[in-house]
């Protein structure tokens, strides 16, 4: 049932994602980019950790790709045409995308032996906040929570002239 | 007839989800007349009486209408978003609704109608049991934003484009603060599941969020008004301003998807203002039996604060006028996201302090 379910968001996941690249409206390619993300996050909750999957849909799904979305909606930006060139990126697209399999495939069967027991793991949303406010993440996570507000600022700061 | 355990659990499974979706359905045609009875007699009218008794079959005739009208589609509008738009606002809008308990777990009476393996067995309306229910809300109702944004810009028409900017911007704003008045509960409740909360809430009245927590109750219903774009919130709409916003090309029964989604989501704030914040299914009072004569008393606690909590929003949209748009930003942003935070820090405090 499980691999079952893998499967069909894996497979709604990859042909969500060659529709990103390959529609011409912008529009269209933004919601591809949603149900991609949405079907990661499935496939996260599928792993045995709905807070991930959640957290996912929260900030990838809906915030990030709703400012893409409101960017695109006020430019007004309408079909691309076709430029000179085409053909060679769709070739290195598809280049890159093998080379990227090929050093995941190749890291997989190197590491093999040493693959994380993911029978075991209890990825609760409990146990995943025991670890991530234990000494050993808690610098790296306050860390980036102050990255984060730095960048919130310094976006704020750029985008007003008069404050 | 014996059936596996895996098939009982997939019939109840399923069984619940029809209820919940049909009710869901129900409940929204009987709000449509119930909203124009009590806006009329607020307004000293009669509203909607000619349909059958008190005009009760007034949603059916307008069903009706509404299916024989004429399907209108702009012609410079895009075809595909234009029809996804109001399937994504219904999907969304339905999705929301799973982890809703609605109504205390109740233990079925071993009556002979019953196959042999339901009887004396305890179940409880909610199609799917979730960790973490109030982040699945959370993340639902933010790709509820794209039923908004796709309509408004599907039409290809200036006023449905603005409309659907301020609705999304409006929602997203509010958003936050709706969920910001959720972190006191979580950590009161320990957990992310609704019926934890719920849990947390037993015994005397005051123990109920909307006591315990007024400050969060406060937010939370201001918030959950603007997310679900009802009076004084209803920018995205406003008939004077924008025509009728992101929906202003929609017609026939595209209309009513439209529609029905926004009454589905104004149902689930409701039963998520009973539920979180007025003690769900308990009384207020522990000397009150739990059940009588084997029936949960619970649903009737939990079904009249629903229904208060629904009419609170009819009552309000028959007394208060609309926000302007920036006083909706800047209250948005500059009164609730703060009063939310203060709260949420105030409260973080109070518990580290009580645990010493």
């Amino acid at each position: 049932m499980d691999a079952a379910l893998f499967y069909f968001f894996a497979a709604v996941a990859v042909v969500a994602a060659v529709v990103v690249v390959s529609q011409r409206n912008p529009i269209y390619s933004a919601f591809a980019l949603v149900v991609t993300l949405c079907s990661l996050a499935a496939i996260f909750g599928l792993l045995g950790s709905p807070f991930i999957a959640a957290v996912q849909v929260i900030v990838y799904a809906g915030a990030i790709m709703v400012l893409f979305l409101f960017v695109l909606m006020l430019l007004n930006v309408r079909r691309e045409v076709d430029r000179p060139g085409g053909r060679d990126r769709i070739l290195a697209g598809v280049g890159l995308a093998l080379v990227t399999l090929l050093v995941l495939q190749a890291g997989t069967v190197l590491l093999g032996s040493r693959r994380a027991p993911a029978a075991d793991f209890d990825a609760s949303t409990t146990e995943m906040a025991k670890i991530l406010f234990s000494p050993v993440f808690l610098y790296a996570f306050e860390a980036t929570a102050i990255l984060i507000l730095a960048a919130l600022v310094g976006a704020v700061v750029l985008a007003k002239k008069e404050l | 007839m014996t059936l596996s355990p895996l098939a009982q659990e997939a019939l109840v499974a399923t069984l619940t989800i029809l209820l919940v979706v049909g009710t869901l359905l129900g409940l929204f045609s009987v709000m449509t007349w119930v909203e124009r009875r009590t806006l009329a007699f607020m307004q000293f009218r009669l509203g909607p009486n000619r349909a059958g008794p008190f005009g009760i079959l007034q949603p059916i005739a307008d069903g009706i209408k509404l299916f024989f009208k004429e399907e209108v589609m702009p012609a410079a509008a895009d075809k595909w978003a234009f029809l996804a738009a109001p399937v994504v606002a219904v999907t969304t809008a339905l999705l929301a609704t799973a982890v809703i308990p609605y109504g205390p777990p109740f233990t079925l009476g071993r009556w002979s109608v019953l196959p042999e393996w339901l009887r004396g067995r305890t179940l409880q309306i909610q199609i799917a049991d979730l960790e973490v229910g109030l982040l699945w809300i959370f993340a639902i109702a933010a790709l509820g934003v794209y039923g908004v944004v796709l309509a408004g810009w599907a039409a290809n028409n200036k006023y449905s484009l603005l409309g659907g900017l301020r609705s999304s911007a409006q929602m997203f704003s509010y958003e936050l603060a709706l969920t910001l008045s959720w972190i006191g509960l979580i950590m009161a409740a320990g957990s992310f599941r609704i019926d934890d909360i719920v849990a947390a809430q037993a015994g005397w009245f005051v123990r109920w969020n909307a006591i315990a927590q007024f400050p969060a109750f406060l937010v939370y219903f201001v918030a959950a008004t603007a997310e679900v774009a009802r009076i004084p919130f209803d920018l995205p709409e406003g008939e004077t301003e924008i025509v009728a916003g992101f929906h202003t090309e929609y017609s026939s029964m595209r209309f009513a998807l439209v529609q029905m989604a926004e009454y589905i989501n104004m149902i689930t704030v409701s039963v998520l203002a009973a539920n979180l914040f007025l003690g769900g299914w308990h009384s207020g009072i522990p000397w009150v039996p739990e059940t009588l004569g084997g029936f949960p008393l619970g649903f009737v606690w939990w079904g009249a604060k629903v229904a208060f909590v629904l009419f609170v929003f009819i009552w309000l949209r028959g007394t208060l006028p609309r926000f302007r748009y920036d006083q909706l930003m800047h209250f948005g942003w500059k009164v609730l996201i703060p009063v939310a935070g203060v709260w949420v820090m105030g409260y973080s405090v109070w518990i580290v302090l009580g645990s010493r």
